[in-house]
């Protein structure tokens, strides 16, 4: 069977879920290939086959964390040259959407951006305009390069050992350094956008101290991610990571419970393909109503207090 | 900072307003421009306003460009009223329906010889929405991609930004000129002053076709970009949910749903 590659994101051996979900998406494919770069990367192969990669390709040098995208795209170009896989497919992070750009360019090939599907033939399923509309493309020229939407498929368990191959590479002399990483954003949840349920609020949540005491209660019980309305980040009432929407994050989880968010285009561009919306809002006319699966016009202050005790007393 | 006479170029689209309802046309699955007023992508209003601060803080100017039909051309007005200097419009029917390949090639076309110290440009074009393209000119011009910034500061011949991620930020250095995309949260774009809009009436804007850059026709447009929409087709309207009043038992009620659906 053809070969489709798979760009594995991982931080220091911890692979993200939606890797695992894009070897299932080439699974529909081909015979995934997985490509596994930087620190760590030496110690995924026994996932990456159990989720069914049927070759590990490894090199866990440094500079793939001390450049900017650079290495990655020389690595997968030679992977590419060397394998002549028929798709290759990366997740649709702000960090790989670069890549794909980059590599379009090293390989002569198309590149089609934010996939939720693709079928045998390679045509690619879009949801675009926040979701609104849905489109049928095909890239047409060199081998197809895809980023595919965390969410997009359930991964696959009950694969073999795979092939391991140590990558040789040569990196030119780079023109970034990474010089300091800082993470703002760490709790104990879920992330983001990979979550099975997020818990959000917006501008009705008025503080941070409203998103301490009402919206992060609620996530926890409920084993959520929190999420965040551009006003809400603005106003520094939670950090931007966790910002959903057009200039945040893409997420489509199985429940988004909004509360205090009025739904602006920008927001729903961000989680309008969640399978089950969920909202909290005191004005009967706010436009995300028209995306709920269950709404309750009310005052957030009393039913999320309220929500979140009856959780915890059926636990 | 002690930086002189720093030349910078923002890439601007213009792009359909992002609060009217987006269509594709039947004819060719393309944008249907002409259902939404035009406007300046807002994501590259941030990048305008970097640049101002920039030269601001010293010296320099600041160019707009922009690929786009003839009415892109209001838009290249609209940046510079915000105080940028001159700008390049590049305008030719073959570029219609170009694909992110062939936009990237006609803006690295026209750059490459003018030996600007910055490119700036927004994060993502609201319309298209891929954020390929500043890392694609990157790439053509062979100069460091530094995008994603939340945070730059340009020092003699040297650049730092704050890189966003999904847990953070980075710190990246590297050597100037550069390509850089920048992010929302980085500054507040300012509104155009009278004085600037009149100014901006008068600003120079160069005009140039594919001829003028040498760029082929068959290498940018619809029919000869690398990837292509076969349908497309309106998502089917969710049946509406139900909607409750909170009268005390608001909370009880969503407990049901919530449970029914199996969530708790
Ligand atoms: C280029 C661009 C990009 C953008 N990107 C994003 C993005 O990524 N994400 C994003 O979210 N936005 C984005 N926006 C902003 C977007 O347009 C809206 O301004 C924003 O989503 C509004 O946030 P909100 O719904 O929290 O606030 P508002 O629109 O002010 O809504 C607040 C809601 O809370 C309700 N409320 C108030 N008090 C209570 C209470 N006590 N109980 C219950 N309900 C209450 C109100 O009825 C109202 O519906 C972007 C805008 C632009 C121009
Ligand atoms: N036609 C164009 N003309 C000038 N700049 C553009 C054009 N298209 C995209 N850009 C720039 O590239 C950025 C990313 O666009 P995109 O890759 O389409 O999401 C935008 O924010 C602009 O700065």
């Amino acid at each position: 069977m053809s070969d489709v590659l798979v760009l594995i994101e991982q931080t220091k051996g911890e692979v993200k879920k939606v890797s695992l979900e894009l070897l299932a998406m080439a699974a529909k494919v081909g015979s995934p290939v997985a490509v596994v770069l930087g620190p760590g990367a030496d110690s995924t192969s026994g996932l990456l086959g159990e989720h069914g990669a049927k070759k590990v390709y490894v090199d866990s040098n440094e500079i793939y964390v001390n450049q900017i995208v650079v290495p990655t795209v020389t690595a997968l170009t030679s992977v590419i040259n060397e394998l002549k896989p028929v798709a290759v497919l990366v997740p649709s992070s702000a960090d790989s959407k670069e890549v794909a750009g980059r590599l379009a360019l090293t390989c002569n090939s198309g590149v089609i951006t934010d996939a939720s599907d693709i079928s045998a033939d390679l045509s690619v399923t879009q949801n675009i305009f926040g979701g609104a509309t849905i489109v049928t493309s095909k890239v047409t020229t060199g081998t197809p390069i895809i980023t595919v939407r965390p969410n997009s498929i359930a991964p696959v368990t009950g694969g073999a050992t795979a092939e391991v191959i140590a990558l040789a590479v040569t990196h030119e002399s780079g023109s970034t350094s990474v010089t300091n990483r800082v993470a703002v954003a760490k709790s104990g949840r879920p992330d983001l956008s990979e979550a099975a349920i997020v818990v959000s609020g917006g501008r009705g949540v008025a503080s941070e101290d409203g998103f301490k005491n009402l919206i992060e209660p609620l996530a926890d019980l409920l084993g959520a991610a929190v999420g965040a309305s551009r006003a809400a980040t603005d106003a520094g009432w939670y950090p931007h990571q966790f910002q959903v929407g057009q200039t945040g994050k893409t997420v489509s989880p199985q429940l988004y419970l909004a509360s205090g968010i009025s739904g602006a285009i920008q927001h729903r561009a961000g989680m309008q393909t969640s399978k089950t919306v969920v909202v909290v809002n005191k004005d009967p006319e706010a436009p995300i109503f028209d995306l709920a699966d269950f709404g309750v016009v009310g005052d957030l202050n009393e039913v999320l207090p309220d929500l979140t005790a009856r959780i915890k007393a059926r636990k | 900072m002690g930086v002189t006479a720093l030349k910078i170029c923002v890439c601007i689209k213009q792009v359909p307003d992002s609060w009217a309802e987006k269509k594709l046309t039947a004819a060719d699955n393309t944008l249907d421009r002409a259902a939404a007023d035009r406007v300046v992508n807002e994501l590259d209003e941030y990048a305008v306003e970097e640049a101002l601060k920039i030269v601001e803080a010293g010296e320099g100017e600041v160019t707009i460009l922009s690929v786009g039909p003839v009415e892109a051309a209001d838009s290249i007005r609209k940046a510079i009223s915000m105080g940028a200097h001159a700008g390049i419009h590049i305008v030719d029917d073959a570029i219609h329906g170009s694909d992110a390949v062939a936009t990237s090639l006609v803006i690295s076309e026209a750059l490459k010889n003018r030996d600007f110290d910055l490119i700036i440009f927004g994060s993502e074009s609201t319309d298209a929405r891929m954020s390929v393209v500043p890392a694609m000119v990157a790439a053509r011009l062979n100069l460091p991609q530094m995008t994603f910034a939340k945070k730059v500061e340009v020092s003699a011949g040297a650049l730092t930004i704050q890189r966003q991620t999904e847990t953070g930020y980075d710190e990246v250095k590297s050597s100037l000129p550069a390509v850089v995309s920048v992010v929302e949260k980085i500054n507040e774009p300012r509104y155009p002053s009278f004085k600037n809009i009149m100014a901006a009436k008068k600003a120079p804007l160069e005009t140039l076709s594919l001829a003028d850059l040498g760029v082929a026709a068959s290498s940018v447009g619809q029919a000869n970009a690398w990837s292509a929409v076969s349908a497309f087709a309106d998502r089917p309207a969710k049946p509406a949910g139900t909607k409750v009043v909170d009268d005390g038992n608001g909370a009880a009620q969503l407990e049901e749903f919530l449970v029914t659906a199996k969530f708790i």
